[in-house]
């Protein structure tokens, strides 16, 4: 079927974005290198991944499944709230990194820090 | 369809991340860590529902992302301190 095929592509797609989101989180110097890594990598592979699962309760419901309608929309409601939720978090999170204190590894110059002081 | 090792594969990036919440220097950075672990579940947390063929699990996945947001702000506040 090709369906199936082009449901293991985007699983095989998602999964090594995952993985390497998760390996940059471990091997980058400083925070905001890990976070863009690992956030970016993450939600991009977890789209591929709530899009397979979709596209499969999208043929079963096409097929005649009764609760595979509520798990399509379900998914479709799941990926809209990690999209929303991932990109604002991150935000948040490099903001208050930056507001703590934390600098970049190898940073020269700072322009953030003159924009606060005026 | 076999969602099994996607399972898989997906337990063992959350067993990194996991790793880097442990060992991570300063609190910014276990915050990160703590994000991603927080993306790996709710994917995982689909995938294990079309692998059971429940969809209670799927809705598990909408509330967790939603209070996981709430509680990286929150953290994110208190870490951060002064005007937000």
């Amino acid at each position: 079927m090709a369906l199936n095929i082009v449901t293991y592509i985007f699983i095989g797609i998602g999964l090594f974005f995952n993985l390497v989101g998760s390996v940059g989180l471990h091997r980058f110097p400083d925070m905001y290198t890990k976070l863009h890594a690992a956030t970016k990598c993450t939600t991009f592979g977890s789209i591929f991944l709530i899009i397979a699962v979709i596209m499969q309760a999208a043929n079963i419901w096409a097929q005649g499944g009764t609760s595979q309608s509520v798990m399509c929309i379900h998914a479709v409601l799941a990926l809209v709230a990690l999209l929303i939720t991932n990109a604002t978090g991150a935000h948040a999170i490099a903001r208050t990194a930056y507001r703590s204190g934390e600098k970049p590894a190898k940073a020269v110059v700072d322009d953030l820090e003159k924009k606060e002081n005026d | 369809m076999n969602w099994f090792p996607a399972v898989i594969v997906l337990v063992v990036c959350i067993i990194i991340c996991v790793a880097r919440i442990l060992m991570g220097p300063g609190a910014p950075t276990r915050l990160v860590a703590f994000d991603t672990t927080n993306t790996l579940v709710v994917a995982s947390l689909v995938i294990a529902g079309m692998m059971f063929n429940h969809a209670i699990f799927i809705d598990v996945a909408i509330v967790y992302a939603l209070l996981s947001f709430t509680m990286t702000l929150y953290v994110a506040k208190y870490i951060g301190g002064g005007k937000f």
